[in-house]
């Protein structure tokens, strides 16, 4: 695999917008848009080059293992024979998109199996922590843990999917002081030792948010997962000031407490998403600085893309793989462990940049975290903008209050039937009736959350939880609640306006449209991303 | 002089209900004091003669001036004290009428006969029965009472025939170019032609052929319906040759249809036997929508014309029968009501009196202007189409009959072709809903073309009828009577009439569209959603293919016969299954169940814990891809509100076993396990055509489920036994013959689909396992 060129990669950049800056590029699901952003009052914000990745990931694993961060001793000290062990790994829904082989989840359990078993541990389980996600299929869970692991564990069923809505399955821990219930998977809480692989993305992933999210349920995370955590969470991406951080933090400490003993691996892998050559490569370069062979290259797909059927461009995106290095290992005590991951992983994405603007625009690619291996319906496109993209800042969100975000997407009104039912029902009954998170969550929240059908394809299907199309209009909430307005490019205009947007044709038109609440010129920021960037908003 | 006349007399009536008998009581009514009336009413289905009185007569808005000018308490007050139902039937002996009815009649001082079969596709025997025995009858009890009260009997101008010239008010021996009709003769034959036709009906080749066009249009939904539809079909055909043979005696004779024909009969036949029961006759021509009482352009019912009129202003007809200078007799119905009562306040008359109501010999309109009067009219206020355009009238070039019958023959063949060819398609939904489109549109031309050919031969009549003793009545009358009650033809404005109002009451009778509208009406399918979304339903039950997901049996068994093949077995089994597929289709179309019972025997041999874990995989990777959230969607409605869910299918239990926590219930076919394998027979009748109907019903009566309270979904003919069990029926993507039942029936048409953006999956294959 090709390295960085550079010695030293360059950090993310503002560039203002004159009459020389070349069309900037907007990601537009399975393809992509070239768009002018207007001279004189635009600005892009691109994100850090790829860091370097660690020389020798094997000895950097093997290294984290035995010299733990924070209280707790090596990995090795903590595996006895006869003691019940349980490795729980991030599900599908990390690193996006999905990582080349090996996976940092197959050399991490591997690492920690062969710790396991010097040490003479029989009694292993693997479990894909995915809290209300999707099931993981067996090639999916292949490709996280490698076939090795898979053929050794998967005849005697002790590598599979968590089941939140097992009855036999959860155990409810304890409370918190704010009246917050714990809820665990019950093999992990009975376990004498619970390993948990990370692979952190964004800065939210990992800490506590891996054991008392990823292996809990509905009764433990409607106390964070709900508008009113996610309203006053400025940003989730931001651990200061992350209402849902901190509510992970205090269920957390019940686990804690309750003598549950947890050893934390975090990992973080660097902004190498398309690859330093190859066919995406341009994807991660500033536009004025794509080479001849890349200008051609990017040429050659957009007229490609052009010809293909919706369904053979998913195929065909969906088949990417990221070339990602790992940058960092950490293993040890939870919270130790996530202050170290967190710092690298700003070192990654964080950008200084200064000051709001009236406008906010981003091109939203074909993947966000729950529609891999499937169809980004319209709920995820408003996710993906108004949930993810919107919330990667620290300090002040990058467009104003009472400000509009222009997302381009061809946002199609189409659903997974297999992966998202309840999304389907929820875009026809429930955002029929009303957008605002709060009175959806009122109303209907809980006959999503306990429907016996979606509860059954969730176990026994690849479908995600009842209640998670409600958790993806919720992540929405902070931006609803701060914008005036959000705009649409290139969408499907029915499956639009049903989410209480605004559909313009072009960028063009999303600056008309949007001139009723911010004027005639107003002042744009472009969040160019992936590979992945959080502002740093002074 | 009228009005000192009928005071205080007792009248019967028959035919009240009609179009002429509803004016006439109406009339009576509000003109002459202390009437009495006995309206002799066949009490129809559970519906008794007061109950009819009620709702048949007085609820009409004919009397809507009189109550308004009565107020509620007068008008109750007239309608019950100077008013009675008598339940009779006149084409029973003594009409039908008990003791009571019997006294009530004998102290009439005036019986008005107008009861008819006016229906022009009367069979014969049937026409020949009301319309000429029914006043038979009515003379035989009336000297059976031993009374002569007058006889006011209404019949038509046409039984002059289709003569030219002038028709005389006179009995029919007394004109010229009379046949003798020899009644009793002519009604024998009419009971005769019936059992010759019932036999005829019941030829094997004639049987053979109702059936064979019973199973084009229900598929095959089992023995029981064929066999009912097929007997409705030799039902149809047999009254069809009644009427047939009624068109061509009458035409043999020279009357224009059996109604002209019948009552000629009935007045020679009345002649004949009254005795010296004093006898008038009123002849009226084509009775149309009224001059001016009860209201200007009332009318009740669809007369003759109306069809022939709306098709024009829709553009469906676009040339008419019959010459531009011959003359249409048409006479406004309160001219008619006034004439009959008239007649009726007269003296008795010794010998018969003749009258005839009628325009075209003191006030004619010619074809030719009441056509441009037509075609002015829509050409004013055009009726709109679907898209609210205008529909431009076509100008009527009055090429002749034949050539009007031979443009709707061609264009009815061509929709039927279009129909067949449809018909023949896999097609489902929205696509099969244009071949009920197409049906409607036939049947429309169908009955244009019954009324051309029925309307044509009236039109085409040339004869000219005689009113001179109509206009003596006339001019004996005072001023108050003539005030009250008008029926001097020469009064009639034509254009007015046409212009103002007869085609206004046309339009707004036939309901079409002549004013855009600002918003879609509410459908109709979603009244009809409501009605099934309704809380007091009690049981829902789903047919699964094609219904609710998108996928067969042959699919199922793809699936699991290549989930665990090397590829090349795999396209073996393809190629195999690909080459059968005519036969197995065509046995499908004949009978689903021996296509089950043949088709699951390729499941001999099969693992049974193989297959149990393969379906699983099957219903997460294949089913749900196929499936119509719609549809889900649906049935988890049903069960919030509270109704039983049940699916009901042909294919096997361990391929619908992932649906179970869909419904309350499931109830599909399982196979035979012997040791640890599949022995491909299964282990009862599948629950297929009548026998899903019959398991239907025992699991509602298991259940203590009321069925008319229920609704089924399914989506072919092969259900219909389901959908017509149950009070709620749902056509869900329905294919051609099932889309056009539908339509007729007046059922809900659901069109699931799959979601777009599932992954695509052409040949039912099972992934190959890594």
């Amino acid at each position: 695999m090709s390295q960085n060129q550079r010695k030293h990669p360059r950090p993310g950049l503002v560039l203002d917008v004159d009459r020389t800056t070349p069309p900037i590029l907007f990601h537009h699901g399975e393809g992509f848009r070239m768009e002018k952003l207007p001279a004189g009052r635009s600005r892009v914000i691109y994100p850090a080059e790829p860091l370097p990745g660690v020389a020798n990931p094997k000895a950097s694993i093997r290294n984290a293992l035995e010299n733990p961060l924070g209280d707790s001793p090596p990995l090795s000290a903590l595996l006895k024979s006869g003691m019940k062990l349980t490795i729980a790994f991030d599900d599908i829904s990390l690193p996006l998109p999905p990582m080349r082989k090996p996976d940092i989840r197959q050399r991490i359990i591997e690492a920690v199996l062969d710790t396991a078993a010097e040490a003479g541990v029989d009694d292993v389980h693997l479990i894909a922590a995915l809290a209300l996600h999707r099931r993981m299929t067996e090639s999916e869970l292949r490709h996280a843990v490698g076939d090795r692991v898979y053929d050794a564990f998967a005849p005697s069923g002790a590598i599979y999917n968590h089941d939140a809505e097992d009855p036999d399955g959860m155990v409810v821990i304890g409370t918190t002081p704010h009246g917050e219930e714990v809820q665990i998977n019950k093999r992990a809480a009975e376990s004498d030792l619970i390993v948990y692989v990370n692979i952190n993305l964004v800065s939210m992933d990992g800490g506590w948010k891996s054991t008392a999210t990823g292996l809990s349920g509905y009764t433990a995370l409607r106390h964070h997962h709900n508008p009113q955590t996610m309203v006053e969470s400025k940003s989730f991406m931001d651990q200061e000031n992350s209402e849902l951080h901190k509510s992970n933090w205090r269920q957390g400490k019940v686990l804690k407490d309750s003598g549950i003993r947890i050893f934390q691996i975090e990992t973080t892998v660097n902004n190498n998403t398309f690859g330093y050559d190859g066919p995406l490569s341009m994807l991660q370069k500033r536009e004025w600085e794509w080479s001849f062979k890349e200008r051609m290259l990017f040429l050659g797909m957009q007229t490609g893309l052009n010809k293909m059927s919706a369904t053979s461009k998913r195929k065909s995106f969906q088949g990417w793989y990221s070339p990602y290095e790992i940058t960092s290992v950490q293993a040890g005590e939870v919270e130790a462990v996530h202050r170290s991951t967190t710092e690298n992983v700003y070192k990654q994405h964080l950008v200084q940049v200064e000051g709001q603007t009236d406008i906010l625009t981003m091109g939203l690619p074909y993947i966000c975290p729950y529609n891999v291996n499937s169809v980004m319906n319209p709920v995820l496109v408003a996710c993906l903008g108004l949930g993810y993209f919107f919330n990667m800042y620290k300090g002040k969100p990058l467009v104003r209050k009472g400000g509009v975000v222009i997302m381009t997407h061809p946002t199609p009104w189409e659903f997974h039937p297999v992966h998202h039912p309840s999304y389907i029902d929820f875009f026809e009954r429930v955002l029929s009736e009303t957008t605002d998170p709060a009175v959806m969550s009122q109303k209907y929240e809980k006959s999503f959350a306990e429907d016996e059908w979606y509860r059954h394809l969730y176990r026994t299907s690849y479908a995600y939880h009842g209640v998670h199309p409600f958790y993806m209009w919720y992540w929405c909430a902070h931006a609803l609640d701060h914008l005036a307005d959000v705009i649409i490019v290139g969408g499907n205009q029915e499956a639009v306006r049903r989410m209480g947007f605004r559909s313009a044709t072009t960028l063009q038109d999303a600056f008309e449209i949007a001139s009723d609440s911010v004027g005639f010129s107003p002042t744009i920021s472009h969040y160019h991303s992936p590979p992945i960037l959080m502002a740093d908003v002074t | 002089m009228i009005k000192e006349s009928l005071k205080g007399k007792k009248i019967a009536i028959t035919g009240s209900t009609g179009f002429l008998g509803t004016a006439l009581v109406e009339l009576l009514l509000r003109e002459i004091e202390d009437i009495d009336l006995r309206l002799l009413i066949r009490p129809s289905g559970k519906r008794s003669p007061s109950k009819r009185l009620e709702r048949d007569i007085l609820r009409n808005d004919a009397f809507d001036t009189l109550r308004k000018n009565l107020g509620p308490e007068g008008f109750e007050k007239l309608t019950k004290g100077n008013m009675k139902a008598l339940s009779a039937d006149i084409s029973k002996d003594n009409l039908g009428l008990d003791d009571d009815g019997l006294r009530e009649l004998s102290e009439c001082d005036i019986v008005i006969h107008s009861a008819a079969a006016v229906s022009f596709d009367e069979p014969l025997d049937r026409a020949a029965e009301v319309n000429l025995m029914g006043p038979v009858r009515l003379v035989e009890t009336l000297q059976g009472l031993n009374v002569e009260p007058h006889l006011v009997m209404v019949s038509t101008c046409y039984v002059a025939g289709n003569r030219k010239g002038t028709a005389p008010e006179k009995p029919l021996a007394q004109s010229p170019f009379y046949v003798p009709l020899n009644w009793k003769q002519e009604t024998d034959a009419a009971r005769r032609t019936r059992s010759y036709i019932e036999d005829d009906s019941r030829r094997s080749e004639n049987l053979e052929r109702f059936r064979t066009e019973a199973k084009t249009e229900l598929g095959a939904p089992g023995i029981s319906l064929i066999a009912a539809k097929t007997e409705q079909i030799r039902e149809r055909w047999v009254k069809d040759k009644m009427v047939e043979a009624g068109r061509e005696r009458a035409t043999s004779l020279g009357f224009p249809d059996a109604y002209a024909f019948t009552k000629a009969m009935a007045e020679q036949a009345v002649q004949e036997i009254r005795g010296t029961i004093p006898l008038s006759i009123v002849r009226p021509s084509i009775i149309e929508s009224s001059w001016d009482k009860p209201n200007s352009g009332w009318i009740r019912g669809f007369r003759m014309a109306e069809p022939i009129i709306l098709n024009f202003g829709r553009g469906t007809l676009k040339e008419f029968p019959g010459i531009p200078e011959g003359v249409v007799d048409i006479i406004p119905v309160d001219l008619v009501a006034s004439a009959i009562v008239a007649v009726a306040a007269q003296d008795k008359p010794d010998k018969p009196f003749v009258v005839q109501v009628a325009s075209g010999a003191c006030n004619p309109i010619k074809t030719g202007i009441l056509a441009d009067y037509v075609h002015e009219y829509f050409g004013n206020f055009p009726i709109l189409d679907e898209k609210n355009q205008p529909i431009t009238p076509s100008k009527w070039e009055f090429p002749g009959r034949g050539r009007v019958v031979t443009q709707l023959t061609r264009a009815k063949r061509l929709l039927q072709t279009a129909e067949n060819t449809l018909h023949k398609l896999p097609i489902r939904g929205n696509q099969a809903m244009v071949v009920a489109d197409l049906e409607e549109k036939r049947i429309e031309l169908d009955k244009a073309m019954e009324y051309i050919t029925l309307y044509g031969k009236y039109v085409e009549c040339e004869a000219i009828y005689d009113v001179t003793s109509l206009l003596r009545l006339w001019e004996n009358l005072d001023d108050e009577d003539r005030k009250a009650f008008p029926f001097d033809p020469r009064v009639i404005d034509w254009r007015k009439y046409v212009y103002d109002i007869h085609l206004p009451t046309v339009v707004i009778q036939g309901r079409v569209k002549t004013t855009p509208s600002a918003f879609p009406p509410k459908s109709r399918n979603s009244r009809l959603r409501k009605q099934i979304l309704d809380p007091s339903r009690q049981l829902a039950v789903f047919d699964l293919e094609n219904t609710l997901i998108a996928s067969n049996v042959v699919s199922s068994w793809g699936y699991l016969a290549t989930k665990r093949l090397p590829s090349q077995d795999r396209i073996k089994i393809l190629t195999k299954t690909i080459l059968e597929a005519p036969s197995m289709l065509a046995m499908d179309r004949r009978d689903r169940t021996d296509f089950l019972r043949n088709f699951y025997r390729k499941y001999e041999g099969a693992p049974v814990l193989q297959i149990n874990e393969d379906s699983l995989e099957m219903f997460n990777e294949f089913i749900l891809n196929k499936s119509f959230p719609a549809a889900i969607r649906r049935v988890r409605e049903h069960r919030a509100l509270g109704h039983r869910t049940l699916l009901i299918t042909g294919a096997l239990d361990f391929v619908v076993q992932p649906l179970k926590p869909l419904f309350d219930e499931i109830l599909a076919p399982s196979l035979e396990v012997t040791g640890k394998k599949y022995s491909g027979r299964m282990t009862q009748v599948p629950p297929i055509g009548e026998t899903r109907a019959a398991v239907l019903r025992d699991y509602a009566q298991k259940n203590n489920l009321d069925l008319k309270e229920s609704i089924a979904y399914a989506d072919s003919t092969s259900d219909l036994p389901m959908l017509e069990a149950v009070g709620f029926p749902v056509a869900v993507n329905p294919e051609t013959k099932l889309a056009t039942l539908a339509r007729r029936r007046g059922w809900l048409v659901e069109n699931f689909q799959p979601i777009s953006g599932s992954p695509k999956k052409t040949l039912p294959l099972g992934k190959m396992k890594e």
